[in-house]
């Protein structure tokens, strides 16, 4: 994990000595709550539809146990004791008082977070696979060029006042676990026929209400290039993205209007101007940055496969761990993923003491680091193999081992009507009521890999484009209605969902689902098969039999 | 609406024109973009210190040839959150290495200070008589900087090295801060 030094210490308190005076002049009336928001937004914090909220960016999803004892404690002391991970690998708060949100920022800053660049027009929260660094399929840690990446975008005096925000995400592994074809960049990082590592860049992928999968503007773009390509990109984009339409603001739109060529174009020409100006990166400088990233100190160990299956005798722990645990890159440990989704409850969600506890058996068995995934669950990276039944027995007694890890009750799912003023419907009721609709374990088990996503209006924070169900709410006169998208996948072979049909009521939309699977059951060539492929295979035609003859 | 120049507010003393209108002979002028490219020999021969008012959606390299003879190109914000000048400012320091005033007009509150002295930027426009007033105090709110640009401010990184190299061999790391 990445460890802060007194540059950054001494930066985080500034930030938020600039943020206490921003408060105090808007609560004096200094500044007007228009004058105010982009400078509250440059902070992570919105006005939602009941209290200000915080959003705290979590960089490439890695936390020390130190940092999420520390979220516990913001939960507990400034909000209503639980908190919300989020797609963005990040954290929301969402009852904080306005005249308190100073003091919890610098209780986050002792523990070197803050809440910057979590919102705003601006380079957000770089993102990463969450097994970056004990993913077995890696060809290196993709959070050191996150962090990189991290340092060159903090308050960068070009980019803060982008037409639209800008989100790039990393996979350095032959898995995309990180989605990075809808994101404004995705960075591939790999290793070309001469055996250098480089990266594939993508730009203008996105969600949204116009969404597009990232098309490749270089194929491989040596790591001493990154940031001076980047800002090559980011100027372009800063210069010729459309400021008219917040709709038609993101990169997406812009190498849409004028084709990936002609963009890639403009991007070269700027890029010839600056890269080996003050930004190309030396093998010095990006060893500095390796240098502070701390690694466990692993013991030797060797697989403990026959202490595992004597474990595994105890039929509820090999449901566990044939279900949320992975394998490592170190022999005798293991991966394990910590579920959020429990049955019933908000998709992401976490109360003070699960954060306060889970910190402790990262302590204790992960040495003390825990990730966030887009998926909106935890992950302790680096578990001893023989320590995992004792692991699970604390996590189950927390309600955080539940084995539905990739399966149909693993919902993706926005803050919706609930929370969000953006929102048009609810989505987290919908999410609990599927949950309890498939609640059977084994039945999902034998469904299969199945990612449900849902949102609660177009703007797509739940990623409903990419599930291979997708569910999203609109308004329409005065109801809350559905509509569902088919076969979408963020992985490596990315594809946004087709449109089923029309929208369907609330109260139908569990049912709608459930027929949804039924026709794959029947449909499968397997049970090997899974939902996602036999969309493809199929196409959308029998879906559209069963769920709308009926109507 | 004040006006301050490094550093300190003063006094502005370049008439600003509009579309139409008579070339003052005595005082420095501001011209528009639009004015002053259809007519650019006029400006250029005239005795007085020239300034042009640069929109921000036209590139700054159509500017490249007359550099030189621009006292002041002032680039316009017409809202706080809307960024591109930024660019502009950076390509005309940067990339055209011009040397005269560089003035941020329009919608400019104290919280861009530091943001746009990092661009390039040496004057400003204030809306505010209270903000004009916090000026030095918002320069220098941060003492951390991430990134370079061509305010030769050192980074973050660089720092360390050279603190690191210091501290073990008492050598310098050669300073590549400076974008050239």
């Amino acid at each position: 994990m990445y460890v802060y030094d007194e540059f950054d210490r001494t930066f985080v308190k500034e930030r938020v000595n600039d943020f206490r005076g921003q408060v105090k002049r808007r609560l004096a009336g200094e500044l007007t709550e228009d004058e105010f928001k982009p400078l509250r937004l440059m902070n992570g914090v919105y006005l939602q539809l009941h209290a200000y909220m915080l959003r705290i960016a979590i960089p490439y999803g890695t936390l020390s146990s130190k940092q999420l004892r520390m979220l516990g404690h913001v939960a507990r002391k400034y909000d209503k004791g639980y908190g919300h991970f989020t797609t963005r690998q990040n954290i929301q708060f969402n009852w904080i008082k306005l005249e308190e949100l100073p003091d919890a920022m610098a209780d986050l800053a002792s523990v070197g977070m803050h809440g910057l660049q979590t919102s705003g027009n601006c380079i957000r929260n770089i993102t990463t696979d969450h097994f970056a660094a004990v993913a077995p399929d890696e060809i290196e840690d993709p959070r050191v060029w996150g962090e990189i990446i991290r340092q060159w975008s903090t308050l960068h005096p070009e980019f803060t006042f982008l037409p639209r925000k800008f989100k790039i995400a990393i996979s350095a592994a032959k898995a995309d676990r990180a989605a990075i074809r809808v994101h404004d960049i995705g960075l591939r990082l790999y290793e070309n026929e001469a055996g250098e590592h480089g990266f594939e860049v993508m730009v203008g992928g996105g969600l949204g209400r116009t969404p597009f999968l990232g098309k490749t503007i270089r194929e491989f773009l040596p790591k001493r290039d990154l940031l001076s390509y980047l800002e090559a990109v980011l100027r372009v984009y800063n210069q010729f993205g459309r400021r008219d339409n917040i709709y038609k603001a993101r990169i997406k739109i812009l190498v849409h209007e004028i084709g990936a060529e002609a963009f890639s174009k403009e991007v070269e020409a700027e890029w010839a101007q600056i890269k080996s100006g003050p930004l190309a990166l030396d093998t010095i400088t990006v060893a500095d940055i390796v240098s502070r990233f701390q690694y466990p100190a692993y013991e030797a160990l060797k697989d403990e496969t026959e202490a595992l299956e004597s474990a595994k005798r105890d039929k509820q722990f090999e449901t566990w761990y044939e279900n949320s645990v992975a394998p490592h890159n170190q022999p005798g440990y293991a991966v394990v993923t910590v579920s959020l989704k429990p049955e019933g409850a908000p998709p992401g969600d976490a109360t003070a003491e699960q954060m306060e506890k889970i910190a402790g058996l990262a302590d204790r068995f992960s040495f003390g680091e825990i990730r966030v995934s887009h998926v909106q669950n935890l992950v302790l990276p680096h578990v001893a193999q023989r320590d995992l039944p004792e692991l699970w027995r604390s996590l189950d007694a927390l309600g955080v081992a539940t084995p539905n890890v990739n399966l149909i009750s693993d919902i993706i799912s926005c803050p919706g009507l609930d929370y969000c003023s953006l929102a048009n419907a609810r989505s987290i009721p919908i999410a609990q009521g599927l949950t309890r609709r498939f609640r059977d374990l084994e039945k999902q088990r034998d469904l299969g890999p199945i990612h449900i996503n849902i949102d609660g209006c177009i703007n797509s924070c739940g990623h409903h484009h990419i599930g291979n169900i997708g569910i999203l709410g609109v308004e329409k006169n005065g109801e809350e209605v559905y509509q569902i998208k088919l076969g979408g996948r963020s992985d490596s072979k990315a594809q946004l969902g087709e449109l089923l049909g029309p929208a369907v009521p609330a109260g139908e939309i569990i049912d709608v689902v459930e027929n949804i699977i039924d026709v794959y059951v029947e449909l499968r060539k397997n049970p090997h098969e899974r939902f996602v492929n036999v969309v493809h295979r199929v196409g959308l035609e029998p879906f559209k039999e069963r769920i709308y003859a009926a109507h | 609406m004040p006006l301050i120049k490094d550093g300190r507010i003063v006094e502005d003393r370049f008439v600003r024109l509009d579309e139409e209108g008579p070339l003052p002979d005595v005082v420095p002028v501001l011209v528009p973009a639009e004015r002053f490219l259809g007519n650019q020999a006029e400006y250029l021969a005239a005795k007085v210190p020239l300034g042009v008012l640069w929109p921000n959606n036209k590139r700054v390299s159509e500017l490249e040839p007359y550099l030189g003879r621009l006292a002041l190109i002032a680039l316009h914000f017409p809202a706080f959150k809307d960024g591109r000048a930024y660019s502009q400012a950076r390509i005309l320091r940067e990339r055209y290495k011009y040397k005269g005033e560089l003035r941020a007009t329009g919608d400019i509150l104290q919280d861009q200070f530091l943001f746009l002295l990092r661009a390039g930027f040496n004057s400003f426009e204030v809306k505010k008589d209270a903000d004009a007033a916090a000026f030095a105090e918002a320069a220098h709110r941060y003492s951390i900087f991430y990134q370079p640009t061509g305010d030769g401010r050192t980074t973050a990184l660089r720092e360390r090295l050279r603190r690191f190299h210091a501290n073990k061999t008492s050598a310098s790391v050669p300073d590549k801060e400076h974008a050239s």
